[in-house]
């Protein structure tokens, strides 16, 4: 690991200035993924950033209904809140299924949608990467691809976004709310990350020196939701498919739907084409079926990962199932 | 090495210790965190060191650029094959010397420009601290001139050749003509399954403390193989074998793994010797993937052929498994088929191929593990065209002799196993048609296997001394990886000299201890019993003689009259009296008896006599442990995820030791099947040997919530062959698990795996 220096700014003002300053500088939140990166030699940082000593600790409910989540909240702590638990099962299922208990309790929410994949060939210095060294290739694309992205992918890039927590919020219809030295901005979760294109070292829309200091939800629509995530085994695995849904029936029919896609894209997957077909459709295993085929249909697999189109299919059809009143 | 009289032993010492379920000795230690591993040993000079590795398969290194790394403050020394002092390389393997099979591989780290595997160590950094050892490493940046190299394992089946048995590990084997009785037999099954490598991933990385004083060296190490360890130090060093000390107290699991010496110890004891430094050399998680072989993986055959009534007319077992150019050995993936069903024809056949990918090494039960996948599977595959229940097929099979030779069975439970296990598994409610058993929307399967694991002894030295205060020492230098052998040895010892479980002390672990074998192969715990038994005959005897030679009431004269008990000796219907009033008495402090010579013409003899006994053993007698393996799964319909909800393992394992310490290992064995058989695969590029998922975040061994309740049950009959009935119980755990896996969830779904690990997308494709 490359030495660097550390800061513990005391407010937001004070670490945006703090990375304004130096363009070698990263935010460090719980560390559970950039520690390792560091560690591997991945991120380099000459500073880091703490800003976990922000007060941006507070899960706050909207005077419109919704939810103010402070980016410094942890997972753990987020997803035993009574308001999260109550409102919004789905995001509180997808953090208890993401990591294990000792990574919860470090990791932070605005961490948590920074993530880097966890594709080995990212990982590993010796192999071509164009998300960490572009222009380099993609040694994933020929190689072990097992874990690899269906959706939204490129020839640069198969790697998928590991995250669970954002699966939900893609659902969820979530905000970023994201501050620099020019400023604040939000960010609605949908066009927060990026596919990769030409260009996957460019994972999200934030600029080098932004801050994300919260997110928000919109008030809970009148639904039940759930977080189904499928894995190599029953806990500390990354998703190979998992799906937020959210479905709200009435006298048979679907009347609004909310369904987002993990394991299977370099970014959480919002499923349009899905929610396209079953809104209005009838809450039948069929109109379910139809739905799922729909938002696989543009999906490219690999020798390695192809059994995840079909296993993505069946997933939201159980998933969608379940949540049936 | 080492020496063992043949004594007359006991088979039942009778004793209120053997058996009980007594809390491990070192249990305090390891969880107040007392016990120091081998990168915990303090030096106020102490050094630290981080490996570079190679990133190509084969190559010759044609510069190596560490001016970055010497820059780093902190860096003491970058050394390379081209600065690093010579080594003698590794001893070619001589079966007179069978320490020369302790090398990992044929490397001569750091002594060559030549790299061989992906992952070769070709420079270690030493700093002052490991963070600037570490951050050094990173930046030397070798140069490689490549060569063509042959990684791919499936693709090179077809150039595998037939292995070479041993006098340990037997090769082919071949009754009758198995190919013509199956394709002629009415009912049949012909299969092929794979096996993927695996690596053994110990909680504690392999670590090294090596320091030198002078030409007098000392290394402390994770390793399971004390003496053959030091042997290979004192040769590649040129040094006398008494000036090295190895010292290894607690090693945190090793599961094989720490068998061999790897690169790790080599460079830790280089390095030191380079810098005058104390080193430490701890390997991170990758390291170990990259310089510590694994299991290798495996394409397997097997052919039954029945009659309709389900008696087997063919048993045909070949395997293909690799190892690499610069080591690794044959692995014995047919061992069990030589045992378990009483055919009139069978084939037995291995084949290795090397590849240019570091040495495959052993993993518990090497060779069964993987050799009851394919067999086990195939046994309920028959068992299903026959329509049979998969435990009556094998019953019906169930030999009364050993079927490749017609040897007996010194010890042979199986029916008595699956009786007791299908009893309190619950066998009986299970409905055979596959598909047909559901939990809610959960399918559910119950699968059996059998376990089998053949039974070794090797020789062990030990010294046993009786204090005046009553008190007994044993002192053997085997090694601790977990399995509770000081608690175990304790129990022999006290039960064997009549004195309490509390009273009897046991040293273990370092090389200036009486000399034991490594700890593999699932024999140490019988080893040292045998010796320790014998030492505790010897002891009495000198009591004895010292009772009688100072006026002792104990009158008899041969052993045999005289019982070990209540803290002395005493005569069956007579007198007696303690050890202490018999030490006090004779003004001693102590009696101390050996067993065995460490060294010179003694041990050489007493080698070669051990040797003969053993050998003349195996020529009579068929000695395992066995078992039966019931587990039940849960599959779900929508995702093919398998969950295991219920584990039975029913063993005859000879006499338990300690009931605790051996349903842990059991238990353990269990565990690490499951993940051998649902999640853990080495993944390997085939493009260019570079093993990808290196951590345990990529490596999916179970967790906690992959694990269900595990019930162990077990005959606790002695095997009249070996010492105090004993059968070692390491390795038979993990035996037949894979394959009662395969079969509950061919149970619960109809589909058939026959390719680990059993993820998902195999169970339910597309």
């Amino acid at each position: 690991m490359r030495s660097f220096a550390y800061v513990r700014p005391p407010d937001v003002a004070a670490a945006v200035r703090a990375i304004a300053a130096e363009p070698e500088a990263k935010f460090l939140g719980g560390g559970t993924n950039l520690v390792d990166l560091m560690r591997e030699g991945i991120e380099a940082p000459a500073t880091v950033v703490d800003v976990t000593g922000l007060p941006l600790t507070e899960v706050e409910e909207l005077p419109g209904g919704g939810v103010r989540i402070g980016a410094a909240v942890r997972n753990a702590e987020l997803a035993a809140h009574p308001l999260i638990r109550t409102h919004y099962p789905v995001l509180s299922q997808a953090l208890l299924s993401g990591a294990s208990a000792q990574l919860r309790n470090m990791a932070t929410v605005g961490g948590n949608l920074l993530q880097r994949t966890r594709c080995p060939y990212f990982y590993d210095g010796a192999a071509a990467c164009n998300r960490r060294e572009p222009g380099s290739g993609c040694d994933a694309v020929g190689g072990l691809n097992r874990d690899h992205a269906v959706l939204g992918v490129s020839d640069a890039c198969i790697a998928t976004h590991p995250s669970d927590m954002c699966v939900a919020l893609a659902a969820l219809d979530a905000e970023v709310e994201v501050e620099s030295v020019r400023g604040a901005r939000r960010v609605p979760l949908a066009g927060f990350h990026r596919l990769p294109g030409d260009t996957p070292h460019v994972e999200t829309d934030l600029a080098p020196d932004e801050l994300v200091t919260a997110v928000e939800l919109p008030p809970p629509a009148a639904t039940t939701s759930r977080y189904r995530k499928v894995r190599d085994r029953a806990s500390y695995a990354f998703a190979l498919v998992s799906v937020a849904a959210a479905l709200e029936v009435r006298d048979g029919t679907v009347a609004a739907v909310r369904l987002a896609l993990g394991g299977v894209a370099p970014k959480p997957w919002r499923a349009h084409e899905a929610e396209h077909v079953l809104t209005g459709a009838p809450a039948t295993e069929e109109s379910y079926r139809r739905a799922a085929e729909a938002e696989l249909a543009a999906a490219v697999g690999r020798p390695g990962n192809a059994f995840k189109i079909g296993l993505a299919r069946r997933t939201i059809v159980a998933t969608l199932r379940e949540l049936e009143p | 090495m080492t020496v063992t009289e043949a004594p007359s032993l006991p088979r039942d010492i009778g004793g209120k210790n053997v058996g009980r379920p007594i809390d491990r000795v070192d249990g305090p230690a390891k969880t107040t965190g007392a016990a120091r591993y081998a990168a915990e040993y303090p030096y106020p000079d102490l050094a630290h060191a981080a490996l570079v590795h190679a990133t190509v398969s084969r190559a010759r290194i044609t510069a190596v650029d560490t001016a970055a790394a010497r820059e780093v403050p902190g860096v003491i020394a970058v050394l390379t094959h081209e600065n690093a002092p010579a080594l003698k390389p590794p001893p070619a393997v001589n079966p007179l010397n069978l320490s020369t099979l302790v090398s990992g591989t044929s490397l001569n780290y750091l002594g060559t420009d030549e790299v061989h595997w992906n992952g070769q160590p070709v420079a270690v950094v030493v700093a002052e601290s490991l963070d600037a050892a570490r951050e050094a490493a990173a930046l030397v940046r070798p140069a490689y001139a490549e060569l063509p190299a042959i990684v791919d394992f499936a693709a090179h089946e077809g150039e595998a050749t037939p292995q070479k048995g041993n006098m340990i590990m037997p090769g082919g084997a071949r009754k009758g003509d198995a190919e013509a009785a199956v394709a002629t037999a009415p009912v049949s099954v012909d299969l092929r399954f794979t096996t993927p490598p695996y690596n053994h991933n110990a909680i504690e990385p392999h670590a090294t403390t090596a320091a030198w004083d002078g030409d007098r060296l000392t290394v402390y190490d994770s390793t399971q193989n004390i003496d053959w360890f030091r042997r290979h130090l004192a040769l590649r060093f040129d040094i006398p074998l008494d000036s090295v000390r190895v010292i290894a107290p607690y090693v945190g699991g090793g599961f094989g793994g720490k068998g061999m010496v790897w690169a790790g110890t080599i460079i830790a004891a280089l390095a030191s010797r380079a810098t005058g430094r104390p080193v430490r050399l701890a390997l991170t998680r990758e390291g170990v993937y990259r310089t510590v072989g694994g299991r290798t993986p495996s394409i397997q055959r097997v052919a039954l052929g029945a009659d309709a009534d389900g008696r087997l007319t063919a048993l045909l077992h070949t395997s293909v498994t690799r190892r690499g150019h610069v080591g690794g050995g044959p692995e014995q993936v047919t061992s069990q088929s030589r045992h378990l069903y009483d055919a009139p024809n069978i084939l037995l056949e291995q084949k290795i191929v090397e590849l240019d990918l570091l040495s495959n090494t052993p993993m518990r039960a090497p060779g069964e593990s993987i050799g009851t996948f394919a067999l086990e599977s195939a046994v309920d595959e028959l068992a299903g065209r026959l329509g049979l229940d998969p435990i009556e097929l094998r019953m019906r099979n169930e030999p009364s002799r050993n079927p490749i030779d017609g040897k007996r069975f010194s010890h042979r439970m199986l029916r008595e196993a699956y009786a007791l296990g299908a009893e309190r598994f619950g066998w009986s409610a299970r409905t055979p048609e596959p598909g047909s058993m559901r939990d809610g929307r959960w399918l559910v399967g119950m699968g059996v296997a059998t376990a089998y694991h053949p039974s070794l002894q090797f020789a062990a030295n030990v010294t046993v001394r009786l204090s005046a205060d009553g008190t007994v020492l044993v002192r053997c230098g085997m090694q601790e990886m977990g399995m509770g052998v000081a608690t175990a040895q304790a129990q022999i010892a006290a039960d064997a000299l009549g004195v309490p479980f509390t009273a009897v002390r046991v040293e273990y672990g370092d090389s200036t201890l009486p000399i034991a074998p490594g700890a593999g192969g699932s024999m140490q715990t019988a080893s040292v019993a045998a010796s320790l038994l014998a030492a505790s005959e010897k002891l009495k005897r000198s009591v004895l003689t010292l009772a009688r030679r100072t006026g002792s009431p104990l009158r008899a004269r041969r052993p045999e009259a005289v019982e070990a008990r209540d803290g002395g000796l005493w005569e069956k219907a007579g007198p007696g009296e303690t050890y202490a009033a018999i030490l006090a008495r004779a003004g001693r402090e102590h009696v101390e008896v050996s067993v065995g010579a460490d060294r010179g013409l003694g041990a050489a003899v007493g080698q070669a006599r051990f040797m003969g006994k053993v050998l003349l053993d195996r020529r009579r007698w068929v000695k395992a442990a066995c078992g039966a393996q019931f587990c039940e799964v849960r599959v779900d319909p929508d995702t093919g995820e398998v969950r295991v909800s219920r584990w039975l393992g029913s063993f005859d394992v000879g006499t338990v030791v300690n009931a605790k310490t051996a349903a842990s290992q059991l238990r353990g064995g269990i565990v690490m099947g499951i993940g051998m058989a649902l999640s853990e695969e080495t993944l390997v590029d085939p493009r260019n040997g570079r093993i990808m998922n290196p951590s345990l975040a990529g490596y999916h061994v179970p967790v906690h919530a992959d694990v269900p309740p595990i019930d162990i049950c077990y005959l606790d009959e002695p095997d009249p062959t070996m010492p105090l009935g004993l059968v070692g119980i390491g390795e038979v755990g993990i035996t037949g698990v894979a394959a009662a896996i395969a079969n509950a969830v061919h149970h619960a779904t109809g589909r058939r795996v026959r390719d680990l690990p059993i993820t998902l997308d195999r169970v339910l494709p597309g």
